[in-house]
């Protein structure tokens, strides 16, 4: 993975500025900022963190403190495909460790990591809302349902040419 | 308001969301345009109706016609033979579980809703929540209006005192209790926050009210407000909520718009502003001192108690903490009085809980009902009892704070206090059911390996406590548990219990001593058999062939992928235990269920 270069992300930059600007302000400022900084980038790259603390003249130590405490926050690029096989209780009582470690198995990542061709990321989550369907994983912003260990390929199989 | 001779109300929340509710409503859109009834029938987008499991539902009034498992394709039969002709299509109604297959129910004879009281959820499919007119039509912001023009902040406090309404949020800590706590503490500034958090892994109930009724909760927050001197309100939210950000981004903008929110009230010199932050996915900033340091924009660590948030909360400011649910409640404790709410439920627990019902259960979905109504009404009236005539074996309540209940308890009567008497807790509404299948044993390595990954790692007891907790539950579910190691369970989940900082670590080893208590002989058959009674414990597996059943056919042998059965043709067959890889292909195989897992 080549190294991210902030300048040369010129738009996200500009948005972000301006998001910053938006939240200086006001009262706690970090949470929405970084959340925000994540939708633009994807995650949180150094460079990102270190912007943000400059312009909000706080340590980065901080800003990466609160990076990593919050699991919906990542330094570490994400997949193209992000796969979430939800391992809260009502799917868990109805088998998705079954379902994740299939997932284990088909792309040979453990849960957090993400495939070497940057396509697919792995993540164990919690309870998705929908668990009238469980067991339930989602893949980016579709949510599959019913799920029973032999579903997995041909699930994979639709984003693997895509 | 323009009159209508049709409603048909397409449920939008997250279960039927997933399972195809959008493409329903876009489908309806277009059929009725086709045969021009725009202006006849109304089209409605609401929240979840409760019994996801048979989504996607759809509800025609004024008939109550409760269809459910709908599929776009179905969309132009109804539309055709319900709307136009006035035939109800028989075949795309809901089936009741518990009466005769031909026998199919509207709305209201539905087994699922009869036992339940929508008290909270009462605006949950039923409007649309995402237009303020409708909340407003089913008497929305009234009780903000009456509040402001009739009644001093201490009548409000003393109403909701008077209604015995008790925290949703898990602890039942009574709220108008708190709320006078909050009005007491001296202070120029104060906040009033929502928990919206969610934490239990397995539920959703605040979810379902936010994306079902967002109005309800602001219209609270601004009565609390109004009662304790605040004029800044926060909703913490899980940011994996998306459906959920949206509709209240929605709502506050409408309410402002009107002016329900905002400077000056109704007119009245009240002012009260609320502003969304997102949650990031830290199971311990639903802790209520964790969640303000969150909301500050610092990592979600908590804070030793006293200061109670009453006296120094958000930016060290008097502040006042309360679940979604709790929040629900309140406008139509204000409108109709503390008496009609007390009427409802228990003693000491007045009004209803709503549940997310799941695991081993036909219908899993959204239940309310009565605080007092029994476990075994829920799982089996409502719940519809267990699928495949598999046997009950627990209930799980409260989460991973919770407990574990079993059979013999089916028939007590739920409320904060009858919960914690048998060793679980209300906690915020998750109910999940478990049967014979599942191991106790790993249903409490579950929740521990869950707090040891969520535990924030401030205090050593919760740190250090939890993860020797799971080493040790690891090693029984591994096959490798020693004599003792029950007793060690117990020690080291008292000793956390006592000794940790907050809430987490405090409750954390309650799904193991729960499950020690009731399923004591299933621990000891991992340790001394090394055996895992529901078969679930991979390293405890064996495949066994019961030579009385094998008629020696020889399937088994050719699906086996090691090669570990082996036997004469006709003759029965037995598995090489050192071989077989538990991979369960051979017992799916034969025919005549020979072999069995144990
Ligand atoms: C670890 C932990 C997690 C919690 N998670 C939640 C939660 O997700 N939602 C919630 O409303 N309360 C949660 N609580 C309880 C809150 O600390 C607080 O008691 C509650 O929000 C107060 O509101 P109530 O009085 O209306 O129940 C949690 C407590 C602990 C210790
Ligand atoms: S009990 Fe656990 S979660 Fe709570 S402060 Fe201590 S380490 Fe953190
Ligand atoms: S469980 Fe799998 S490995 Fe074991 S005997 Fe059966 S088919 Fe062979
Ligand atoms: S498939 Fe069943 S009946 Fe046939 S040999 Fe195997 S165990 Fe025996
Ligand atoms: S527990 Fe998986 S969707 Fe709720
Ligand atoms: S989400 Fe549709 S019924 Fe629950």
């Amino acid at each position: 993975m080549s190294r991210f270069i902030l300048a040369e992300h010129e738009e996200k930059l500009a948005e972000l500025n301006r998001i910053i600007d938006e939240y200086k302000g006001k009262e706690g400022p970090l949470m929405p900022i970084l959340t925000k900084a994540q939708e633009l980038f994807g995650y949180l790259p150094y460079e990102v963190q270190a912007h943000i603390a400059e312009a909000l003249d706080i340590p980065v130590s901080d800003i990466y403190g609160v990076a990593t405490f919050y699991s919906q926050f990542s330094v570490k690029p994400k997949g193209k495909y992000k796969i979430g096989v939800c391992m809260g209780t009502a799917c868990y009582v109805k088998g998705s460790q079954l379902i994740l470690n299939e997932l284990i198995k088909e792309l040979g990542v453990q849960p957090g990591d993400t495939t070497e061709d940057g396509r697919f990321t792995l993540e164990a989550t919690r309870c998705l809302g929908a668990c009238g369907l469980a067991p339930v994983m989602m893949i980016n912003e579709d949510v599959y349902g019913r799920l029973k260990p032999e579903d997995v390929k041909g699930i994979l199989d639709k984003y693997r040419d895509k | 308001m323009k009159l209508y001779r049709s409603h048909v109300l397409v449920c939008g929340g997250t279960g039927c969301h997933s399972s195809g509710s959008a493409g329903i409503m876009d489908a309806f859109q277009a059929e009725l345009k086709k045969h021009k009834l725009e202006d006849e029938i109304k089209l409605v987008g609401t929240g979840c109706f409760g019994l996801c499991a048979v989504g996607p539902v759809v509800v025609v009034y004024p008939e109550g016609a409760f269809y459910s498992g709908i599929k776009a394709e179905d969309v132009p039969r109804i539309v055709e033979e319900h709307l136009l002709k006035g035939r109800i299509v028989n075949d795309l109604l809901y089936h009741d579980h518990a009466k005769a297959e031909d026998i199919v129910s509207t709305l209201d004879e539905v087994e699922f809703y009869k036992k339940q009281k929508r008290m909270a959820l009462r605006n949950c499919g039923v409007i649309n929540p995402e237009k303020i007119e409708e909340y407003i039509a089913f008497d929305g912001y009234k009780a903000l209006a009456k509040v402001l023009t009739e009644m001093t902040p201490m009548d409000v406090i003393n109403e909701i005192k008077a209604s015995g309404l008790r925290g949703r949020g898990g602890a039942g800590f009574p709220t108008g209790l708190k709320w006078e706590f909050a009005r007491k503490a001296p202070g120029d500034k104060k906040y009033v926050c929502c928990n919206a958090d969610e934490g239990d892994p397995g539920a959703f109930m605040d979810r379902s009210l936010l994306e079902g009724d967002p109005h309800s909760i602001l219209e609270a927050m601004a009565i609390a407000g109004y009662a304790i001197g605040s004029d800044q309100g926060y909703i913490y939210v899980r940011a994996e909520y998306p459906i959920a950000v949206k509709r209240l981004s929605i709502a506050i903008e409408q309410a402002k718009e009107l002016g329900l929110l905002g400077k000056n009230i109704f007119g009245t010199d009240f002012s009260f502003d609320i502003e969304l932050r997102l949650g990031a996915g830290a199971f311990v900033c639903g802790e209520e001192t964790a969640l303000m340091r969150s909301i500050e924009g610092k990592r979600g660590e908590p804070t030793p108690r006293p200061p109670f948030p009453a006296v120094k909360g958000v930016f060290a400011k008097p502040t006042l903490l309360n679940n979604v649910e709790t929040y629900a409640n309140i406008p139509q404790i204000i409108l109709n009085g503390a008496e009609w709410f007390a009427q409802v439920g228990t003693e000491k627990s007045k009004g209803t809980k709503v549940f997310a019902l799941g695991g081993k259960i036909n219908n899993t979905g959204l239940v309310e009902v009565p605080m007092g109504t029994t476990l075994r009404e829920i799982i089996y009236d409502i719940g519809g009892g267990i699928p495949n005539g598999k046997k009950f074996k627990a209930a799980q309540t409260g989460g991973p704070s919770g407990g574990c209940i079993p059979a013999e308890h089916l028939d007590t009567p739920i409320d904060y206090d009858s919960l914690a008497k048998i060793g679980s807790m209300m906690g915020s509404g998750g109910l999940i059911v478990m049967d014979e299948d599942n191991c106790m044993v790993d249903i409490a390595r579950f929740f521990l390996d869950f707090t040891v990954d969520e535990s924030c790692g401030k205090c050593p007891p919760c740190r250090i406590g939890t993860k020797r907790m799971l080493e040790l539950l690891d090693k029984i579910t591994s096959g490798n548990g020693e004599e003792g190691d029950i007793e060690k369970l117990e020690e080291l989940g008292n000793n956390i219990k006592a000794a940790a900082l907050c809430g987490l670590g405090q409750t954390a080893p309650n799904p193991v001593l729960s499950t020690i208590m009731y399923f004591r002989d299933e621990y000891e058959a991992h340790i001394k058999e090394k055996r895992c009674p529901a078969g679930v414990c991979r390293n405890l597996l064996r495949y066994v062939i019961s030579s009385d059943l094998c008629r020696g056919c020889g399937l088994c042998t050719k699906v086996c992928p090691v090669s570990a059965i082996s036997g004469e043709r006709k003759a029965p067959h037995s598995i090489d235990p050192d071989k077989c890889i538990k991979c369960g292909a051979c017992a799916e195989k034969c025919p005549f269920h020979a072999i069995t897992k144990g």
